[in-house]
């Protein structure tokens, strides 16, 4: 809408809030600070706006699960890879290529029939960005971050995710330095799969650990 | 992890957790902004990933006590406290300097008619 036809609307309420009415809408509180932060930090030389804008992009359009989900397929079909993502996660990840520098430390983790893997992180949300973009919102909320340790199967649960009894829940706490990722079991069927038609089947949820792969 | 941490979120911990499906990275732009500025500023070298998360859960713990449901809904307004609290730790800017800044923008939004670019003076 252009200002005057936002202006004329408002005419007969008089000069006052015809005036107030054609200002530029006020951004909201945060908004306001993050633009505050954002003008001060770009001042000092500390920030770049087009950089920000660059890893908003990448973060929104190019980072997320679909890496993480070729690591895993990648693991299930070559044995030599898994024993390398298995012994040092970041080194193996390094090897595909992905895209954001993120220098985190990665460490994968596997499922096995007898034993299931779950991520939290109870302090606030650290999480493996560079193989799984940003965490979903439950995954930043209270209550996964106590329950996750409290009641594992109660958590797992709620996901749809029943193991039997005998199974052993291993629950990892990731820090700023230690980011877990979760190996899960390939799915029994999918042995004619290739490797692309198996990263298809991988979910994030199945790589934070709150689900598993299921065959199509 | 902390005892205390448990015990101060333990009404919201023990709710169900609540899951969208296809739910977007951010809601608004501010929130992609906050998150890109504080890891710019770890690439920078201004804090460590250590100093990030103990900001961000201090942040949050902060929240709690203030009555936050912290349900992942308001996540990112943590994220921009921490932020805050770091760059004043860290003597990259003040309180009172950001505060000044935040009435400058308000104010170059008030002098600027709709449609054309707001500017600081």
């Amino acid at each position: 809408m252009n200002p005057h036809e936002h202006g004329h609307e408002h005419h007969h309420e008089g000069d006052l809030a015809h005036h107030h009415d054609i200002h530029s809408e006020l951004p909201s509180d945060p908004a306001l600070r993050v633009k505050a932060l954002e003008s001060l930090l770009t001042e000092k030389g500390l920030v770049d706006p087009a950089a920000i804008d660059a890893w908003i992009e990448i973060y929104e359009s190019r980072i997320g699960p679909r890496n993480g989900a070729k690591v895993i397929a990648k693991a299930w079909t070559d044995p030599a890879y898994k024993r390398r993502l298995l012994s040092d996660a970041t080194k193996a990840i390094g090897e595909l290529d992905f895209l954001g520098r993120q220098g985190q430390h990665i460490v994968a983790v596997e499922n096995t029939p007898e034993t299931h893997n779950l991520v939290v992180c109870t302090l606030c949300s650290c999480y493996p960005l560079s193989v799984l973009g940003l965490p979903p919102v439950w995954y930043k909320s209270a209550p996964y971050r106590s329950r996750a340790v409290l009641d594992p199967r109660g958590v797992l649960k709620e996901f749809g995710t029943e193991l039997p009894e005998h199974v052993k829940i291993r629950v990892w706490d990731s820090t700023a330095e230690v980011r877990y990722l979760v190996l899960p079991e390939r799915p029994a069927g999918t042995e004619k799969l290739s490797e692309e038609q198996l990263a298809a089947l991988v979910t994030r949820d199945s790589m934070i650990g709150v689900a598993k792969v299921k065959a199509p | 992890m902390s005892e205390p941490a448990l015990k101060s979120s333990a009404d919201t911990a023990l709710q169900p957790i609540r899951r969208a499906e296809g739910e977007p990275l951010f809601t608004e732009p501010w929130e992609a902004q906050a998150l890109a500025l504080a890891i710019t500023l770890q690439q920078a070298g201004c804090f460590t990933a250590v100093e990030w998360a103990e900001a961000l859960g201090a942040a949050i713990k902060r929240a709690q006590a203030a009555g936050d449901p912290d349900d992942g809904s308001t996540y990112y307004h943590h994220v921009l406290a921490a932020l805050e609290h770091l760059v004043q730790v860290k003597r990259i800017a003040s309180a009172d300097l950001l505060a000044a800044r935040k009435a400058a923008w308000i104010d170059a939004y008030e002098r600027t008619p709709h449609g054309k670019p707001v500017e600081l003076r």
